[in-house]
């Protein structure tokens, strides 16, 4: 019958015109020269990931790079499942997933790209200027909670904190709420809220004078109070404002480094790709974006 | 004599069996792969530790009960307020309204439930929040009553839609008798109508629980995510957990087969009995047999 082919001929057509390519709309790169990288973790990391995958796709074309945050756990995971090429991490890698991976047949490879500061934030506000990592740890803990213990005023305290999945969250549970101490196994107190993004810590931090928290040193805006942190325990010790400065020298306390790891040494594009990140040209991106670029390799 | 069969008919009615019985078919896939996922948490956890206070899966802590109760309070609260609200809106709709405000009205109700449940959670989060903040004088405003409050804005338009057709459908007869009698207009509508369309606005009622039951991102947002036991009244004004929250966040994370990844599947697997639980309890009222006086006189 005539209506059936007038059926099969418009469905041909449709199905051959979906396999244009859409990436490469003049033609002009054999598509087996086409390089994909897959970038996924950090949330602290994601706008320098994506900074950084813009730079390098306009120096080599060929290269298509895919940057998607969603944690330090997230990308590890990811890792592990081989849904990922490289995965950005706010912390170290942990033992076990250092194991999950070997016996999913992947041995992960750590290269540390920049240095970041986590700064401690307060509403503007708040009297309180300085703050010892005892202090911290103590308000975090659930044994401060009130800010007159601290020399603030008459309010109670509402800690602000990364979801678990968060390298920031992991970070600052081991060097800030257990002082690094390894066997320490203080938690969070259970009233923390645990906000999924640095916006939402942004937005409670800008209108909750009772609110403290902490982020990336990347994220903090200048309508934030940052407070100056001291490790010492001692009398009449210097604070320190985070900068890449004190990063740098050691003299702020919460540093950490921010690290990319890839399954086994990497080979040909992703190779290349993380050469290119030490190189100075990626490091400036990273002092443009409020981290700290890592010495000259 | 056999009737002669129509090729197309025959054609179309295989394909509507095929359709009815895949919604039957993809709700059991649905479940198995639930169960093979969350099943598997039974044996790698003891039983016990379900029933902990503590939800810090990361270091092995996997008390689900805060997440329960976030839950619970969550969706009891925007019930306590969407089902009064609702339920005299839609009354005021089909029973009260003048036409030209009822043909105003109605469309505007469809339009708020029409909207994503994000927006409604970003203008928690950064308006009602703070306001709720300031006028109670609480800590913070990410709380469960603000998590409430915007799960009520979501469920009122949907008993509102639902209720107000099932009043409407209530034959006319209904309501002249009744006045004839000599009732005033509102001991009509809350003796005779609301009783006779008592089983559309049930379903509106269940449609509205499993709405605020099944919300995410507006808890994610909104509720402060943090896992609180109950501690008396003020529970209400605290920070809370949900379950829909806790496997949306935490379900990237997970490395697939890990205890987490069970654990987060046995939340799902609690969430269906749940919803099963409310569906039942509504078909049971919904599909009862009917009295044999409503037989007659409708």
């Amino acid at each position: 019958m005539i209506t059936n082919h007038k059926y099969l001929f418009i469905l041909i057509i449709l199905i051959l015109s979906a396999c244009a390519s859409r990436t490469d709309p003049e033609g002009l790169i054999p598509p087996d020269s086409k390089e994909y990288i897959n970038n996924t973790g950090s949330d602290t990391m994601v706008n320098l990931a994506l900074a950084w995958a813009e730079q390098y796709q306009q120096i080599n074309p060929q290269s298509i790079l895919s940057v998607s945050g969603g944690g330090s756990g997230t990308g590890i995971a990811s890792l592990i499942n081989k849904t990922t090429d490289i995965a950005n991490a706010s912390r170290k890698i942990k033992s076990i997933e250092i194991d999950n991976a070997l016996s999913n047949g992947i041995e992960p490879i750590e290269f540390v790209v920049a240095r970041d500061a986590i700064a401690i934030v307060v509403n503007p506000n708040n009297p309180v200027d300085n703050l010892t990592l005892q202090q911290l740890s103590d308000i975090y803990s659930g044994k401060i909670n009130n800010w007159k213990e601290i020399g603030g005023e008459d309010r109670p305290i509402v800690r602000l904190s990364r979801e678990t999945n968060s390298g920031t969250h992991v970070y600052f549970l081991e060097q800030v709420l257990r002082l690094g101490v390894k066997e320490d196994k203080t938690l969070f107190s259970t009233n923390t809220l645990l906000l999924p993004s640095s916006e939402v810590i942004g937005a409670e931090i800008r209108n909750n004078p009772n609110a403290i928290g902490y982020d990336g040193l990347g994220y903090v805006t200048p309508d934030m109070k940052v407070i100056a942190v001291t490790a010492s325990q001692e009398e009449g010790p210097e604070f320190i404002y985070p900068s890449a400065e004190t990063v740098n020298d050691g003299t702020y306390p919460i540093a950490r480094d921010l690290y990319m790891y890839t399954a086994g040494q990497p080979k040909g594009s992703i190779k290349e790709y993380i050469e290119w990140i030490h190189s100075l040209e990626a490091q400036l991106i990273v002092t443009q974006l409020g981290f700290v670029p890592i010495n000259a390799p | 004599m056999k009737l002669p069969t129509i090729k197309s008919e025959s054609l179309i009615t295989g394909i509507i069996k095929i359709t009815g019985y895949s919604a039957i078919i993809f709700v059991g896939l649905i479940l198995y792969f639930l169960l093979s996922e969350g099943l598997p948490a039974l044996t790698e956890v003891p039983f016990t530790e379900f029933f902990k206070t503590r939800w810090y899966p990361i270091e092995d802590y996997f008390g689900i009960l805060p997440m329960l109760v976030g839950s619970f309070i969550v969706t009891v609260g925007a019930l306590i307020i969407a089902v009064p609200i609702g339920l005299l809106t839609a009354i005021y709709i089909s029973e009260v309204a003048s036409r030209r405000t009822k043909e105003f009205l109605k469309p505007l109700v469809e339009l708020l439930g029409g909207f994503p449940s994000v927006v409604l959670g970003f203008l928690g989060l950064l308006i009602l929040s703070q306001y709720l903040r300031q006028i109670l004088n609480l800590p913070t405003g990410l709380s469960a009553l603000t998590g409430a409050l915007i799960l009520a804005g979501i469920a009122i338009p949907a008993i509102v839609s639902i209720s107000e057709d099932a009043l409407d459908a209530v034959p006319k007869s209904y309501r002249d008798a009744s006045l004839a009698l000599g009732a005033t207009e509102w001991q009509t509508i809350w003796w005779v109508t609301l009783p006779a369309a008592k089983s559309g606005v049930l379903t509106a009622i269940m449609l509205g629980i499993g709405r605020a039951i099944g919300e995410t991102m507006v808890v994610l947002m909104v509720t402060g995510n943090a896992p609180m036991m109950p501690t008396g009244l003020a529970t209400f004004f605290n920070p809370t957990r949900t379950m829909t929250a806790t496997i949306a966040t935490e379900m990237g994370e997970v490395a697939n087969g890990s205890t987490h990844y069970h654990v987060l599947f046995f939340i799902g697997i609690v969430l269906f009995i749940i919803a099963l639980i409310v569906n039942v309890t509504a078909s049971t009222f919904v599909f009862r047999r009917k009295k044999r006086s409503e037989r007659i006189l409708s």
